[in-house]
């Protein structure tokens, strides 16, 4: 992210994804396709100050660990939950094999087959996201806790491959889950800066996935633009608040091994560099939150609400004071706030990857349907989400006005290299 | 029923045909006229054994519509109404070959609101004078018209040009039409016998999927395995809602038996949606 004239990186390729590359060359040769970057780079020198290493919108598929994770978050989120209706293991095995063949095509703006001669064929790619960018796309897998044993049946032979720490979320007072926005056996996250290119994947990867799992439950959910926030300041909530200012450092590997991926010993080595991710699909009272005073929205998160500073200080990311009192003794930050119960003593930390969800009316009641498809990941639910949340849910004063209405917890596998799939250290 | 299913197929094919714009659009066009011609020719037998199934249906679908409307015209409702999802089903089996006269279908299976009010007749409208309004009366000249075009079509459907086409395109298109208004509820919308037509839009695809099956077998084994457990799989599904002699009323599902029958009609179609590779030089 430099804006320094000596950078090898090629100054923004933005307009030019590989697809395109692919195709000018088989065009014009390699004259035309340096033509056409410089081209580029010179028209839009001045627009693009940051754009380097993304400029080519594609996030490789391919990798230790599975992209989506640590990845900047895209513009938007599909989201998917499956639930696996063949009984036959190597069934399954075939669908992460051509699960895996597609998302890398997918991910660097391929189709996911060619289109057929024979026109008694549906096509094979469904052709939506045709001439788009791939957009950064990222496609990730996880597997829950009813993959293993459901229904008491060790249904493929993977009871032992459990990991302790993937079982069902405990039930935290006040949640109002829904049955059907709840658990699930594979899960998909589909991220993309085009709303589009992530239904294009997540639309493909069921079809491929036809008689051999089914929908449980699916949501989208978006963040503010790129283009919207030229600064790349902190997202906002639905509730107007900075929502993720204390976040682990994704470019640090020391705090993503501690914080993010399995390490060896953890659990069952399947898992080691791969992450669990926690998913709430939580309601917000738009409606009721719109009418509550400023004062009361601020006590509620702990945080100025233009800002995003700690309650009585200046800045975003200034170390909060919690004990920092105003002229008649009472703590500037109060004790059920959701910054501060989130916060705890400060020593369990997820990574928060979460999106505002928007889906039309609650037709019961005529008022917005939207809030908050939480993702966070981590390397240990026990020493992390389940206690963070243990405090929320007993304290939280954001809770009048919201509720946790969906639920999940998946085993994000490992990543796998070209040749390999997705799933192959659990599965061999 | 599908107003416009003629066209709409047209406008399909020929965007297919010129959709693939980098590649030269007359050798694809020739190409896929080829394997029309080689396809029409090797298909003979498959296409002549189909064309008697569907006319088999169609007669089985006159003497069904006789008893029906001789027991509407009687005043007999508790007869007419149990005749009404049995009668059907002979029509949704041969659906790819009814369907074919887009003038008879509406007359026969429109329902409320696709067509004109004036112009509506038919089961449907005899459905819900029975259902709705718990009558026969009225509903006379309505039995006439109808026997008067299940007539036409018997007479009509020795006409038609069974094509390979029209199975490939048939088989998937019946499981469409459970997918699209049977599993929803909207076909037999007042008497909720929609289990009937669900039933026999999958058997109607069954036949073609079997009359295909020896090429396609020769094709694929693996394709050919794959959609016929799919088939046991919806008709095991089917099976748990038989009650007496039929089915239950769609009311009596529960959500998740509706959402499990529509996924099942899902898993089923995508691989049957490859049938056409029989129509491939092996």
């Amino acid at each position: 992210m430099t804006n320094n004239p000596n950078s090898i990186e090629t100054p923004n390729e933005k307009k030019i994804s590989r697809r395109d590359v692919l195709k000018t060359a088989g065009v014009g040769g390699v004259g035309v396709l340096l033509g056409a970057s410089g081209f580029g780079g010179l028209l839009s020198m001045t627009e693009s100050k940051a754009v380097t290493k993304e400029s080519a919108e594609i996030v490789s598929f391919y990798g230790k660990h599975q992209s989506g994770i640590t990845t900047k978050a895209q513009n938007h989120i599909y989201f998917v939950s499956l639930d696996v209706t063949t009984s036959k293991k190597e069934d399954l095995i075939k669908l992460f094999k051509d699960w895996t063949k597609a998302s890398a095509l997918m991910t660097e703006g391929k189709t996911v087959g060619e289109l057929s001669s024979n026109e008694f064929l549906p096509p094979k790619d469904t052709g939506e996201a045709a001439g788009l960018s791939p957009s950064n796309l990222t496609i990730t897998f996880g597997v829950g806790p009813s993959l293993f044993v459901k229904n008491n049946q060790d249904r493929f032979r993977l009871k032992q491959k459990q990991p302790k720490e993937l079982v069902d979320l405990p039930k935290f007072p006040l949640d109002a889950l829904e049955e059907e926005w709840t658990g699930g056996d594979l899960c998909i996250q589909a991220c993309a800066d085009d709303l589009q290119v992530a239904f294009h994947a997540i639309r493909n990867l069921i079809r491929i996935a036809r008689g051999k799992a089914i929908l449980r439950w699916a949501q989208t959910g978006f963040q503010r633009s790129k283009q919207a926030d030229t600064k790349n300041e902190t997202p906002r909530n639905l509730f107007g608040f900075k929502d993720g200012t204390i976040n682990p450092d994704v470019n640090s590997e020391k705090e993503m091994n501690e914080i993010v991926w399995v390490q060896p010993g953890d659990g069952p080595n399947w898992l080691v560099n791969g992450s669990y991710l926690v998913v709430r699909r939580i309601q917000m009272f738009i409606e009721v939150w719109d009418r509550t005073l400023l004062k009361e929205q601020e006590n509620t998160f702990g945080r100025h609400r233009v800002s995003g500073a700690p309650l009585g200080q200046k800045n975003e990311f200034d170390k909060p004071d919690f004990n920092h009192k105003d002229e008649n003794g009472q703590v500037f930050i109060p004790a059920d706030s959701h910054f501060r119960l989130s916060r705890g003593d400060g020593t369990q930390k997820i990574l928060r990857r979460g999106f505002s969800y928007s889906d039309g009316m609650d037709v019961k009641t005529g008022a917005l349907d939207a809030g908050l498809l939480f993702v966070g990941f981590q390397r240990t639910p026990s020493r992390q989400f389940i206690p963070i949340q243990t405090r929320l849910s007993n304290m939280d004063k954001l809770n009048e006005y919201i509720s946790h209405r969906g639920s999940a917890i998946f085993a994000c596998l490992p990543g796998t290299k070209q040749g390999g799939f997705i799933g192959e250290t659990l599965f061999n | 029923m599908k107003l416009l299913k003629v066209s709409g197929v047209l406008i399909l094919s020929s965007s297919l045909l010129f959709g693939c714009s980098n590649t030269d659009n007359n050798s694809t066009a020739e190409k896929a006229k080829e394997t029309k011609d080689k396809s029409a020719e090797a298909f003979k037998g498959v296409t002549d054994d189909y064309r008697q199934y569907a006319i088999g249906e169609i007669e089985e679908f006159v003497k069904a519509t006789e008893t029906f409307t001789t027991a509407v015209k009687s005043g007999d409702i508790e007869k007419a109404k149990e005749l009404y999802g049995t009668s059907r089903m002979h029509y949704e089996r041969a659906e790819p070959i009814a369907e074919v006269f887009g003038d008879l279908d509406p007359k026969i299976d429109a329902r409320e609101g696709d067509v004109p009010e004036a112009e509506w007749t038919g089961y449907h409208r005899i459905e819900k004078g029975l259902w709705v309004e718990n009558t026969t009366k009225g509903y006379e000249q309505y039995a006439d018209q109808l026997m008067k075009d299940v007539n036409l079509l018997r007479a009509k459907v020795d006409t038609v040009d069974v094509t390979p086409e029209l199975l490939i395109t048939g088989a998937v298109d019946l499981l469409n039409e459970v997918s699209t208004s049977k599993v929803t509820g909207e076909e037999d919308r007042y008497s909720h016998t929609d289990l009937y037509d669900f039933a026999a839009n999958v058997e109607g695809a069954e036949k073609i999927y079997q009359l295909l099956n020896p090429v396609l077998t020769k094709k694929d084994a693996a394709l050919s395995k794959d959609i016929q457990s799919k088939f046991d799989n919806v008709y095991n599904l089917l099976n748990k809602h038989k009650k007496d002699t039929g089915y239950k009323s769609y009311t009596d599902l529960s959500q998740a038996e509706v959402k499990e029958l529509s996924q099942a009609i899902d898993a089923l179609a995508e691989p049957l949606s490859q049938i056409g590779i029989v129509t491939e030089a092996s």
